[in-house]
């Protein structure tokens, strides 16, 4: 069993969580400008990372907020966790937040 | 002449005689658990629960941390007040939930007036979830059989309160003294939660 850092709650099981997919996917600024081919690169297409990866995350049994997460999809290691809006952190900050 | 069919006498005793709790029909089995014999369970029904919602920092959140008369948790499993009045207990940076007495409405009054226009939420919730006390020596060894929150005193104690799991009910968790407990399932929730307490319990009532 992982334990995962809420940035709200602190370390929680993580069965009271739900992962949300890549994060820093902006919605298409003008979504009826796009071809059917753009629209379903945006809709379906996420990129396969191995190593750290940005995503979302859901503390859906706690307060019930997304929060972003860098993680290691080799190791499943959370390198860091950070609320929506805020800077992405750097790998080098990352191994020094420990989170 | 058509004869009406309703009990006149039940009719007119108003809504109060007619509510039901989401565990009455568990009551006696309910009351079959002892102190005595290391954990007691029973419901504690009809509380008033108010939503709140109001950013930290905001007027809102002021108006309403005033509002309250105990103001409001600033951090994750605190809770605000006492559990024998008024108490709020923390479920997000901008989310509580207020219980109370039974006799608690004019709290709601107040509440709505300190919020006035300012962007939040005060919302009746009392009927959303039931209280479901767990008491005695052995409460703790029985949640730590369905929750996945570490329960022990180094991490946990008296007057703090989380949302977590029990078993796979979501439920609000709140201790609310050395050996007590109280479990808040909603109420669709609480006939299993009930029974899952029940059965949970009878490794002590042999």
């Amino acid at each position: 069993m992982m334990l995962i850092h809420c940035p709200y709650c602190g370390p929680r099981n993580e069965t009271e969580f739900h992962y949300g997919g890549q994060a820093h996917v902006p919605y298409p600024h003008d979504p009826e400008a796009l071809s059917d081919a753009e629209w379903a690169q945006f809709l379906f297409y996420r990129e396969n990372t191995k190593g750290l990866f940005r995503e979302r995350w859901v503390h859906s049994v706690g307060c019930r907020k997304w929060f972003n997460a860098l993680r290691d999809t080799v190791t499943y290691e959370f390198k860091a966790v950070y609320p929506i809006g805020a800077a992405i952190p750097t790998p080098e900050q990352a191994e020094g937040a420990g989170a | 002449m058509a004869e009406t069919t309703a009990d006149p006498i039940r009719f007119s005793a108003g809504p109060a005689q007619l509510r039901r709790s989401p565990l009455e029909h568990l009551a006696p089995a309910l009351a079959t658990t002892e102190h005595s014999l290391g954990v007691a369970l029973r419901e504690i029904p009809f509380t008033i629960q108010i939503g709140l919602r109001a950013a930290p920092g905001s007027a809102a959140h002021e108006a309403l941390a005033e509002a309250t008369g105990v103001g409001l948790p600033m951090r994750t499993s605190e809770v605000a007040g006492d559990p024998g009045s008024v108490a709020v207990l923390w479920l997000g940076p901008d989310e509580f939930l207020l219980i109370g007495p039974e006799d608690g409405q004019p709290l709601l009054k107040d509440l709505r007036r300190g919020l006035g226009d300012l962007p939040g939420q005060v919302v009746d919730l009392s009927a959303n979830r039931t209280i479901i006390a767990v008491e005695g020596e052995q409460a703790r060894d029985l949640l730590e059989k369905g929750v996945p929150v570490d329960l022990h005193p180094r991490s946990f104690g008296p007057g703090q309160a989380v949302t977590t799991l029990l078993g796979p009910v979501p439920v609000l968790l709140w201790q609310t003294g050395e050996q007590s407990y109280r479990v808040l399932p909603r109420a669709s929730f609480a006939d299993y939660t009930a029974r899952w307490l029940l059965d949970a319990a009878r490794e002590h009532h042999r």
